[in-house]
């Protein structure tokens, strides 16, 4: 009877959504076991930094300036790129949206199923994540919220063998879609016809078009290109520019809401808070 | 009535916390394809113990949580925790004769199965083979079942489960 109740759970949840509210019930009753599993990390990283020495506090420190100025100089740079592509984006009459809302959250340092690339992440419905919802890391694309509870929330990265990502190449706008291999390092390009302009070195960002990942986020960078000439299409293979297996702060990025910076707000093309850095809609915990 | 026979049920439930939360302790990326299956052998010990008191109802519910903690399709381990509860509780009584080493074969058999029924579920939803180290967490939850097992008995002994 048991059996039959496991496959019957098991059908529903590959096959429908019915049961994500019982998904999510049980996630709250898992979450303390997720908390417990969490303290020695925690306490680990609290001692080191209640007991780090100030000297290297204040090498850190200054570490952290210089890659801040060095930050602000490429914004001051990027915004006023971002501006000027509105404006040439209003010459073409086509819509664009820069700036999301965006969220910090952690990594629980659970270890899941070892063949399946999945993480915890420490938000959960409480903070409006959604099923669907892309994540990215300082470099990239990481993958999509799967399930959500109300305090945690279950990711697929972008390398899990289910897991597929409309991309575009940067340097010439191929169309294409990234499919996980199953290894953490290696994204396939299955559909790249033999005689595309593909090359070792490419940057593939999010296309937008499966409405999902925002456009224009880096994916990965083609590794390696074969053409094989008895088959239709070229093997080609590429490494995720996230770091899937190492950042702890993932962000949540929400690509429905954006701030201002749209070109209906600003017809005459000089958007007023667009150097202004109060503007950028960015949240932190 | 049950109350003066069964004692210490809070010890079992303590024992199936523990190995939970092994489950999902965090362990260096070598070390993650060896973990063993804790879960499973806690319910095995706990089925060849007392069996009038853990069975397939148990192992049901712990592999349900097994499934939300590891992220699996939800009623995978459920399934095979069930059934690998039911041949214990069909055997129970030849398997406590054996000595421990025999007993840790029986075990290795009991774990492969249980990863024979994940991975038919997992082939049948369309993920790909995993690789041959697949099926080390069985040969190690056989290495460490002597542990468990003696582990176990004391604590049975010393909080009188019955």
């Amino acid at each position: 009877m048991f059996v039959a109740l496991s496959i019957v759970l098991m059908t529903m949840d590959h096959r429908h959504q019915h049961i994500e509210s019982l998904r999510a019930g049980l996630s709250v009753v898992i979450y303390p076991l997720q908390m417990i599993v969490e303290l020695p990390g925690a306490a680990y990283s609290w001692f080191s930094e209640s007991l780090a020495t100030r000297r290297h506090l204040q090498e850190e420190n200054a570490s952290l300036h210089t890659q801040i100025l060095m930050l602000k100089a490429q914004t001051q740079k990027l915004q006023s790129l971002e501006v000027e592509n509105i404006r040439l984006r209003e010459l073409l009459d086509s819509s664009f949206q820069v700036g999301q809302k965006i969220l910090v959250a952690e990594l629980l340092s659970a270890n899941l199923d070892p063949y399946q690339h999945q993480i915890i992440i420490n938000k959960g419905e409480l903070d409006k994540v959604y099923a669907g919802q892309p994540l990215l890391d300082a470099n990239g694309v990481m993958g999509q919220v799967v399930h959500v509870g109300p305090y945690t929330s279950t990711a697929l990265l972008i390398t899990d063998t289910s897991h597929a990502i409309p991309v575009q190449v940067n340097r010439n706008g191929i169309r294409t879609i990234a499919i996980g291999s199953g290894s953490i390092n290696r994204l396939d390009l299955p559909y790249i016809s033999n005689n595309a302009d593909v090359r070792s070195g490419d940057l593939l960002t999010s296309s937008g078009l499966g409405g999902k990942f925002p456009p224009g986020y880096p994916v990965a960078i083609v590794k390696s290109v074969e053409h094989d000439p008895g088959q239709s299409f070229a093997h080609v293979t590429a490494t995720p520019t996230a770091r899937l297996d190492r950042s702890r702060e993932v962000l949540l990025v929400w690509p429905g809401e954006t701030h201002a910076l749209k070109p209906a707000v600003s017809p005459s093309g000089d958007a007023p808070g667009a150097n202004d850095p109060s503007m950028t809609e960015e949240k932190t915990p | 009535m049950t109350l003066a026979r069964h004692h210490g049920g809070g010890v079992i439930a303590l024992t199936f916390l523990l190995a939970l939360l092994l489950t999902i302790i965090p362990l260096p990326e070598w070390l993650r394809y060896l973990r063993p299956d804790w879960v499973g052998l806690v319910l095995i010990y706990w089925c060849l113990a007392v069996p009038e008191r853990v069975g397939v109802s148990t192992g049901w519910l712990m592999g349900l949580l097994v499934d939300m903690l590891t992220g699996s399709l939800l009623g995978q381990h459920a399934m095979a925790l069930t059934i690998v509860a039911y041949l214990t509780l069909r055997f129970h009584q030849r398997i406590r004769l054996f000595p421990v080493w025999q007993q840790a074969l029986t075990v290795l058999v009991l774990l492969v199965l249980h990863q024979l029924l994940a991975l038919w579920v997992s082939r049948f939803i369309g993920r790909p083979g995993p690789p041959w180290f697949y099926w080390f967490p069985s040969l190690t939850g056989m290495v460490v079942w002597p542990l468990v097992f003696f582990a176990l008995r004391s604590l049975r002994r010393g909080f009188r489960v019955s």
